[in-house]
C-alpha cells in the first residue's frame, strides 16, 4: 500500500493511572497491521510486562524511556521513515509534539504517520481547540484560557461558581476539578499551573450528561462513528471514573444522530487521519450540548469502544495510518463485509473502574473530574440488570451483590462505593427523583438499580423456585447470593438449575447484531436467550481454558496478561483448542485472536463452571492469571474438573501457612518465625516474645492489602484495630520482620519436581518495601556466591518436595548468608515477564509446555549474563491526592518499567528515567531521618557534593553535613515557621529531594509527609528509600545522559 | 413479517410506512427507553407494523420528550407486542432463512384463559401479495411549506410535488427546510401535466411491480424529462418506469448502519436502510449509470441517468430514524432543477 521500509511505533511506557493496559492492546495492534504490510516496525517502549514488547510483534524493540532525547537517539540509529504517535497513549503524543518542535521528523525525514501534527496539536491546546470548533459554529464550555491565576480568578468572576478548571497537555484529567469559591480555585489553580503551562476555567454544567462517540476518519475522508456510549454518572466525574454503558441509553434516535452528524464535522474539520474519541456534555432537559474534548489518538475509551462492538480499532487506525481507505478494508469479525460499517449492538455492555484507594494512606474516596481508578472491567448481557450484576462481581472487590456490604450510605456524594451507597439508600426505600436529584444519575439507571435491589429484598421471603431462580438469574443474580438469601448452598442452587435446565446461553458478538455470521468466537454468557449458538465445528481432542487476571489493580496487571496471553498462543501452537475467559476491556487476551475462542465473562466459580461444561472435555490452566484464578484452584478441584499443572494437593501444601511450614522444618529450611492468631491479644503477646519490629498480614490476600510492619506494641494494637474487620474472618499472621535483610526472588518452572530453569532476582530496596514496589535486579549483583548457592539448593528442594510442574515463584530474604523463605507462589508471579525478556528464555512457553508433558531439558544461561536488567516501579501518587508517598510493605506502584544496560548503573538510570525521573542539575535537598540513616548515606552525599550539586537540607541533616565538613544550606522545617523554609525551595525549584524516614518514628513525619507531598504534587523527582538512593547516587557519579547505550533488546539478549 | 436493527428510532420505524403491514423485530434488547414523544416527531399519524417483538420493554422511560410509555402506545393503538423472545436467536433464523411470514399467537395456556369471544384466529397475512400504497399514500392533495422564501434564495421558486407511496414525514421536512414547496400527492396522481420543477418518489412498502400506475406515470416523467428523484421504493419505481428490473433480495437491508459508496466519487457513507426489493442494473440502458452500491454485498443502492436530471437512492437521504450524512443529496437533486 504504501513504500515505508521501517516505522517507528512509541508505546505509554509504564502503567500508572490514566495510562494503562489499553495502551498495550492498542500497540500490539499497530504491529500486527505493520507485520501483514511487510514493514520492518521499531518498538520504543520500557514496559517489560507487555505483550508488543515479546518477540513476534516488533522487528526490533527498544526498552528504553520515550522521551523526545531517546527517541531522537533511536531515530538517530534506526533511520525509520516512518512514526506512529497515536498508539502510546499521552506518552507517546507528548513525546511525538515535542519532538516535531524540535525538528527531529523534518531534520531526519521520518513522517509522521496518521492524524498531522497540526491536527494533534489543535486537539490538544484547549484555547485553539475552542477557536476551530468556532469555526464551524459547534458549542464548547463556556469560559477561557488562564496561564497565570489572576486571569483565572478573571474568567470566573464572569462566569458563576461553581467553575470547573481543566488542564491540557495530559492525561486522566490531572489537574481538573469542580470548584466552589474563590479560595478553592486560587489554591488548585496553583497546582494546575504546576504541572501544565495553561488551564481552561469553565462553566460547570452540573449533572448533564456524558456522552462519547469513537470516530474514524480515512484520508480521503470517509468517516464512521463505530461506537457511542454514555456514562451513568453525569459531567464532572472522569469518564475514567464512570461506570459506562455502551451503546448510549437514555438518547433517541435524533440526539444519537446529532450528535453523531457533529462527531464527524469536527473530524473532518481538524483532519483527523485514523481514530479518535469525541466527548460531549448533553443537557438531559434539551438538546442543548457542548463538546468537551476530542482525543486524536487512541485512548482507553476506544480501548473499551474495540471489546464492546469487535471493532478493531487501533487496528483500523494503524491501516489508515499506512495509506489504506476505510472502503478496502474489511470486517475483521465477518471477514467478509467491509470495515467501512458502524458495528450494531444486540447487546448491551456495562463498564465499571475499580479503585484501590485503601492501598494509599491519606488518599480520599471522592471521585470527581480527575482520574484515580486503577483498572476497569466489562460484562456484556442482554438487560442493565444482568450486566450491570456481572460487572460488580468482575470487580474481585468481594461484592457479590448489591446490598448486604456493610457500606456507610450517609454521603451521597461521588466516592468509589457510590453504586452502592444509591442501592442501600433504594433499600431504605428512596425514591428514583431525590436520588436523581442529589447525583444527577439519570432516572432510566436509578429505576433498573431499584428493580435489581427490590428484588434482592424480596429474596429474603421467598423459597428455591422455578421461577424465583429463573427470574433472579435474568436480574443478574449469582448463585452464591441466591443461596445465601434462600439459605442454601450454592451447589444446591447449581444442582437446582441444572436439573430445571436453568442454564445461560452462549451467544456471539458479532458487530453486526446477527445479520452476518461471525468467523470468530468472540463470546458472552446471558439469561436472556433460548438458545446457546454453534461456537465451532472444530473438532480437537485437546482444549484447555486459561483463565485470564480480571481487572488491572495495584498488584496484579499487564504482567500477567502476558502470561496468559504466552500461554494461549504456547498451547495453540502445540495443537491444543484454547479458550481464553477474561473481563478486562484493557487486555490484549481479551482480542477475539488470541485464542479460538474468547468468553469475554466473569472469573468466579459459577461462571468458570458454565463455561468448562459446556466446553466439554477441557482442562482448565490457573497458573498465568495471578491470584484470580489462583484462588479459584481449591474449588475447581473439589468439583473434581480437570486441572493442568502442580497438582491440587501439593497447592494447596503451599499456599496454606500452616502445612507450607511443617513442610519447609521438614526440609530444613528456615522462614521468620510466625504464628496465626485470632485475636488483638494473643498478637500481642506473641510479638512481644519474637521481638519488634512484626510485619502484620491477612492471609489468603496479594499485595498485602492490611499489611503493616509494627515497631512497638502500641503500633501493633494501632494497626490490628484498622485491620478488625479482616482478622475476625481471616485471622492474622504476625512474623519477625527482619530488618536490613535483602530480598530475593526466584522465578522457574519446575517439571515434575525437576528444577528446568530458573531466574534469580535481587530487590535493591532492603525487606520493609513490597515486592511489586522494589527495584529488582536480574542477574544480582550484590549478592554473595554462597547465598547465591543456598538460594538454589531450598530451591531444588522445594521443587522437588512439592514436585512442582509449572511455573514458580520463591521470595527469599538474605542477611549475613543465613536465608529465610517468606513466600511461595506455585503459579507465574509478575516477574515471569522480567524474566523471561531478561534471560531470554521464556519461562511462561516452558511452563505451558510442561504442563502438556512436554519433556524440556537443557542448560539456562540466567546468572551469568554480560548486562543487567532492572525493572524500576511506576508510581501515580500525583493522581491520588492526598496519598503519602513513602514505600511500605503495602504496594502502592501502578506499574513498572525494565531497562538494559551494561552495567547496574547504566540500566537503573535508563530504568528511572523511563518512570519519570529527570536528572538533577544543580540543586538537590536532603532530609534525613536518625542517625544510622545519615551516617549510612555519608558516602553518598559526599559524592553529591563532589559532583557539585548545591546542597539543602533541614536543621539536624543540615548540622551532621557541617560536622562532615559538607557544604550546605539550612532551610527552615516547615513547623518551625521561619523562611527560607522547606516549602519556598521546593516551589522555586529543585531538582531532586532525597526524604529517608526513621523507621516506626512518628516524630517529624507531618513535615515529612508535607515535604513528599509536596515534591510529588510539584512534580520533582523524590527518592524515600536508602539504598535506593545510594544506588540513584552511584549512577550519577558514574553515568551522564551521553553514556546510556542506544542498544536494542537483541543486542542484548540474541536467544 | 420484517425485521429491524440498531436500538434506535423505534418510534420512526414504528410510524414509518414503509413497514406497513410488517411484524417488526428490534435486535436491541432493551425498547422502551425514551419513551413516546409527541405526534410532532412521529413520520407518520400512526403505528404502520402489524406487530412489535422485543427482547427486554422497559417500562419507566426516561426522556424529557417523552409522553407515554411504547407499551400505553401500542395498547392505544391496538398493535400487538411481545416481550422475552430471544430476537438474537429470531435474527438469526431470519438470517439463514430469508424473510418470512410470521404471526404472534397466545400459547394454548393464554388462550384457556380469555373467552373464547375475545380470541379468533387470524390467518396470515402476506403484505407482498398485494398493492399496498392505497393503505399508505394520502388520499388528497395537501402543500406543505410557502415556497420561494427570500431569506432562502438558493431555492427560490421551486416547487416539487412527492408522491406519496407512504412518504415518511421526514421527506417533506427535509424539503420544506431547504425552502421549497412541496405539494404531496396520491400514489396514484400524475404529475406529469402539472407544471411542477420536479417530482420526487417516495418511499414505501411492498413489491414495486404492484406499483403500476405510478409507475406508468413516473414513465411520463421521463418522457418529458421532468427532474425526478426516487427515494428506496421511488427508486425502484423510476428503475422500472426507465425499462429495468427490480428483484427480490435474499436478506432485505434493514437497519441505520448500512455502508454504501458513491461510485462517481468514491467516497462512502452510512445510511439507513428498509428495502427488500432491488434493481438489477444490468437491466438498464447504457444512459443510467450505477450511483451507489453497498459496501457489504456489492447490490446497487443508487442510480441516475448519464444525462438527464433522474436519479434515485435506495437508502433514506431523510433519516429519521439513522445517519444523516446522506442529506446532501436533497441538495443535488434541488441543484438540478
Amino acid at each position: 500500500m504504501s513504500n515505508l521500509q521501517k516505522v517507528l511505533v512509541l508505546g505509554s511506557g509504564a502503567l500508572k493511572i490514566g495510562e494503562a493496559g489499553e495502551f498495550d492492546y492498542s500497540g500490539s495492534q499497530a504491529l500486527k497491521a505493520l507485520k501483514e504490510e511487510g514493514i520492518e516496525a521499531v518498538l520504543i517502549n520500557p514496559n517489560i510486562a507487555t505483550i508488543q514488547t515479546s518477540k513476534d510483534l516488533a522487528k526490533k524493540i527498544y526498552f528504553l524511556p520515550v522521551t523526545p532525547y531517546f527517541v531522537e537517539k533511536v531515530i538517530e540509529k534506526e533511520k525509520p521513515d516512518g512514526i506512529f504517535l497515536s498508539f502510546g497513549g499521552q506518552t507517546a503524543l507528548n513525546c511525538g509534539l515535542a519532538l516535531d518542535r524540535l525538528g527531529v521528523f523534518k531534520k531526519h525525514k521520518v513522517k509522521v504517520l496518521g492524524s498531522p501534527v497540526r491536527s494533534i496539536e489543535v486537539t490538544e491546546d484547549r484555547e485553539l481547540f475552542a477557536k476551530e470548533l468556532a469555526k464551524i459554529g459547534v458549542k464548547v464550555p463556556k469560559g477561557g484560557f488562564a496561564k497565570t491565576v489572576d486571569q483565572a480568578l478573571k474568567i470566573a468572576g464572569k462566569l458563576s461558581f461553581p467553575v470547573l478548571i481543566r488542564s491540557g497537555f495530559s492525561l486522566g484529567g490531572l489537574g481538573s476539578g469542580v470548584i466552589n469559591n474563590k479560595k478553592e480555585l486560587i489554591k488548585m489553580v496553583t497546582i494546575a499551573l504546576n504541572q501544565a503551562p495553561q488551564i481552561a476555567v469553565e462553566e460547570y454544567l452540573k449533572h448533564w450528561k456524558e456522552i462519547e462517540y469513537e470516530v474514524v476518519r480515512d484520508a480521503s475522508g470517509n468517516k464512521i462513528t463505530v461506537c457511542n456510549m454514555e456514562n451513568l454518572d453525569p459531567l464532572g466525574i472522569h469518564t475514567g471514573e464512570s461506570i459506562v454503558v455502551a451503546p448510549s441509553q437514555t438518547m433517541n434516535n435524533y440526539q444519537y444522530h446529532f450528535l453523531r452528524k457533529i462527531s464527524l464535522q469536527v473530524i473532518e474539520h481538524l483532519g483527523i487521519v485514523g481514530e479518535c474519541n469525541i466527548q460531549f456534555a448533553l443537557n438531559p432537559k434539551n438538546n442543548d450540548y457542548r463538546v468537551i474534548e476530542v482525543n486524536a489518538r487512541l485512548s482507553r475509551s476506544s480501548a473499551l469502544a474495540s471489546k464492546a462492538t469487535g471493532y478493531s480499532l487501533a487496528y483500523i487506525a494503524a491501516k489508515i495510518g499506512l495509506g489504506y481507505n476505510l472502503p478496502d478494508l474489511k470486517n475483521s469479525v465477518t471477514l467478509s463485509t467491509s470495515a467501512f460499517f458502524e458495528p450494531a449492538l444486540d447487546y448491551i455492555v456495562v463498564k465499571i473502574p475499580r479503585w484501590d484507594l485503601q492501598k494509599f494512606v491519606g488518599a480520599h474516596s471522592q471521585i470527581g473530574s480527575e482520574m484515580k481508578s486503577v483498572g476497569e472491567v466489562m460484562a456484556i448481557g442482554r438487560s442493565f440488570p444482568e450486566t450491570l450484576q456481572k460487572a460488580i462481581r468482575m470487580l474481585e472487590m468481594g461484592q457479590d451483590g448489591l446490598l448486604g456490604n456493610g457500606i456507610d450510605d450517609t454521603k451521597l456524594l461521588p466516592t468509589t462505593e457510590r453504586l452502592f451507597v444509591v442501592a442501600q439508600r433504594f433499600a431504605k426505600g428512596a425514591t428514583v427523583e431525590s436520588i436523581y436529584k442529589t447525583t444527577g444519575i439519570d432516572p432510566w439507571f436509578l429505576h433498573q438499580i431499584k428493580e435489581i435491589v427490590e428484588f434482592e429484598k424480596s429474596l429474603q421471603s421467598s423459597a428455591v423456585s422455578y421461577q424465583t431462580v429463573s427470574e433472579a438469574k435474568k436480574l443478574g443474580f449469582s448463585d452464591k447470593l441466591l443461596a445465601k438469601a434462600l439459605k442454601t448452598t450454592e451447589e444446591k442452587i447449581r444442582t437446582f438449575r441444572k436439573k430445571n435446565k436453568i442454564l445461560p446461553k452462549v451467544k456471539h458478538l458479532d458487530t453486526l447484531a446477527g445479520e452476518f455470521p461471525a468467523k470468530t468466537n468472540y463470546l458472552y454468557l446471558t439469561y436472556h436467550g433460548e438458545e446457546s449458538e454453534v461456537i465451532s465445528d472444530k473438532c480437537t481432542i485437546h482444549s484447555a481454558l486459561v483463565l485470564g487476571s480480571g481487572p488491572y489493580r495495584i498488584g496484579s496487571s499487564v504482567e500477567f496478561d502476558w502470561c496468559c496471553v504466552t500461554a494461549a498462543k504456547t498451547l495453540r501452537e502445540k495443537g491444543v483448542e484454547t479458550v481464553i475467559i477474561n473481563c478486562n476491556p484493557e487486555t490484549v487476551s481479551t482480542d477475539y485472536d488470541s485464542a479460538d475462542k474468547l468468553y469475554f465473562e466473569e472469573l468466579t466459580f459459577e461462571r468458570v463452571s458454565d463455561i468448562y461444561e459446556i466446553e466439554q472435555g477441557t482442562s482448565l490452566v490457573l497458573g498465568f492469571g495471578g491470584q484470580v484464578p489462583n484462588n479459584l484452584a481449591m474449588p475447581m478441584f473439589r468439583a473434581g474438573y480437570k486441572i493442568l499443572g502442580t497438582s491440587l494437593e501439593n497447592i494447596d501444601r503451599a499456599e496454606d501457612r500452616n502445612k507450607f511450614s511443617k513442610l519447609l522444618d521438614t526440609l530444613g529450611i528456615e522462614q521468620p518465625a510466625w504464628q496465626s492468631l485470632k485475636n488483638a491479644d494473643e498478637a500481642v503477646k506473641f510479638a512481644n516474645t519474637i521481638g519488634y519490629p512484626v510485619l502484620i498480614r491477612p492471609s489468603y490476600v496479594l499485595s498485602g492489602s492490611a499489611m503493616n510492619v509494627a515497631y512497638s506494641s502500641r503500633d501493633l494494637k494501632k494497626h490490628l484495630k484498622s485491620a478488625s474487620d479482616i482478622s475476625s474472618v481471616h485471622p492474622v499472621v504476625i512474623s519477625k520482620f527482619v530488618e536490613g535483610a535483602k530480598e530475593i526472588e526466584i522465578d522457574g518452572v519446575g517439571q515434575k519436581g525437576k528444577l528446568v530453569i530458573y531466574a534469580i532476582s535481587e530487590h535493591v530496596e532492603n525487606a520493609g518495601v513490597h515486592s511489586g514496589d522494589a527495584t529488582i535486579v536480574l542477574p544480582p549483583k550484590t549478592l554473595y556466591l554462597e547465598t547465591l548457592k543456598r538460594i538454589k539448593d531450598c530451591t531444588k528442594k522445594i521443587v522437588a518436595e512439592l514436585s512442582i510442574n509449572g511455573p514458580f515463584n520463591i521470595q527469599y530474604l538474605a542477611k549475613d548468608n543465613q536465608i529465610l523463605v517468606i513466600e511461595l507462589n506455585l503459579r507465574a508471579s509478575r516477574s515471569f515477564p522480567f524474566v523471561s525478556k531478561v534471560t531470554g528464555f521464556n519461562f511462561v512457553e516452558m511452563a505451558t509446555k510442561v504442563m502438556l508433558r512436554e519433556k524440556l531439558s537443557g542448560d539456562f544461561k540466567t546468572l551469568d549474563l554480560d548486562y543487567v536488567g532492572v525493572k524500576a516501579p511506576q508510581f501515580s501518587f500525583s493522581r491520588i491526592k492526598g496519598a503519602d508517598p513513602k514505600l511500605r510493605v503495602e504496594m502502592s506502584s501502578t506499574g513498572e518499567v525494565a531497562c538494559f544496560g551494561a552495567d547496574l548503573q547504566e540500566a537503573y538510570l535508563k530504568a528511572l528515567l523511563a518512570v519519570g525521573f529527570k536528572m538533577p542539575k544543580k540543586s538537590i535537598f536532603l532530609s534525613i531521618g536518625g542517625d544510622k540513616n545519615k551516617l549510612d548515606l555519608l558516602v553518598s552525599i559526599k559524592q553529591l557534593a563532589k559532583l557539585g550539586f548545591k546542597i539543602y537540607a533541614t536543621e539536624h541533616t543540615s548540622d551532621f553535613l557541617k560536622d562532615e565538613d559538607i557544604k550546605n544550606t539550612r532551610l527552615y522545617k516547615i513547623s518551625e515557621k521561619k523562611h527560607p523554609s522547606v516549602l519556598d525551595l521546593l516551589k522555586n525549584g529543585m531538582d531532586l529531594v532525597i526524604n529517608i524516614s526513621q523507621p516506626g518514628s512518628e516524630k517529624g513525619e507531618t513535615d515529612g509527609y508535607i515535604i513528599r507531598r509536596e515534591c510529588i504534587d510539584l512534580g520533582i523527582p523524590l527518592v524515600t528509600n536508602l539504598q535506593a538512593a545510594e544506588l540513584l547516587v552511584s549512577s550519577l557519579a558514574s553515568k551522564k545522559m551521553e553514556d546510556l547505550q542506544i542498544k536494542s533488546w537483541d543486542e542484548y539478549v540474541d536467544n | 413479517m420484517g425485521k429491524l436493527i440498531l436500538s434506535d428510532g423505534t418510534v420512526e420505524s414504528l410510524t414509518d410506512p414503509s413497514y406497513f403491514g410488517q411484524i417488526l423485530v428490534l435486535t436491541y434488547p432493551l425498547q422502551g427507553n425514551y419513551g413516546v414523544p409527541e405526534r410532532k416527531f412521529w413520520e407518520s399519524d400512526k403505528i404502520q407494523v402489524k406487530g412489535l417483538i422485543v427482547q427486554n420493554y422497559i417500562d419507566n422511560p426516561s426522556h424529557f420528550e417523552s409522553k407515554k410509555t411504547l407499551g400505553g402506545w401500542l395498547k392505544e393503538e391496538g398493535i400487538p407486542a411481545l416481550s422475552g423472545i430471544d430476537t438474537r436467536q429470531l435474527t438469526i433464523k431470519l438470517r439463514e432463512h430469508g424473510v418470512m411470514l410470521g404471526r404472534i399467537e397466545l400459547s394454548s395456556k393464554n388462550k384457556q384463559s380469555l373467552q373464547s369471544s375475545d380470541f379468533k384466529e387470524l390467518s396470515i397475512y402476506d403484505p407482498n401479495t398485494e398493492n399496498l400504497l392505497p393503505y399508505v399514500s394520502c388520499k388528497e392533495i395537501k402543500v406543505y411549506g410557502t415556497g420561494p422564501s427570500t431569506s432562502l434564495r438558493i431555492n427560490k421558486k421551486k416547487n416539487i410535488v412527492l408522491i406519496d407511496c407512504g412518504a415518511k414525514e421526514n421527506i417533506v421536512g427535509s424539503l420544506v427546510r431547504r425552502g421549497v414547496k412541496v405539494t404531496c400527492v396520491p400514489w396514484d396522481f400524475d404529475p406529469a401535466t402539472a407544471g411542477f420543477d420536479g417530482v420526487l418518489i417516495s418511499n414505501g412498502p411492498g413489491d414495486p411491480k404492484k406499483a403500476d400506475k405510478t409507475i406508468a406515470n413516473v414513465r411520463k416523467l421521463l418522457e418529458k424529462n421532468i427532474p425526478t428523484f426516487g427515494i428506496c421504493l421511488g427508486s425502484q419505481i423510476l428503475a422500472l418506469a426507465a425499462g429495468g428490473e427490480t428483484y427480490k433480495l435474499k436478506f432485505g437491508h434493514r437497519g441505520q448502519n448500512q455502508p454504501v459508496m458513491d461510485k462517481t466519487s468514491g467516497r462512502a457513507i452510512i445510511t439507513s436502510q428498509n428495502h427488500g426489493f432491488a434493481v438489477d442494473m444490468k437491466s438498464l440502458s447504457k444512459d443510467w449509470e450505477e450511483w451507489f452500491v453497498n459496501l457489504n454485498d456489492g447490490t446497487n443502492e443508487g442510480i441516475r441517468h448519464k444525462s438527464k436530471p433522474f436519479m434515485a437512492m435506495q437508502f433514506h437521504p431523510e433519516a429519521s430514524p439513522g445517519p444523516v450524512d446522506a442529506g446532501y443529496l436533497f441538495d443535488k437533486f434541488l441543484s438540478q432543477i
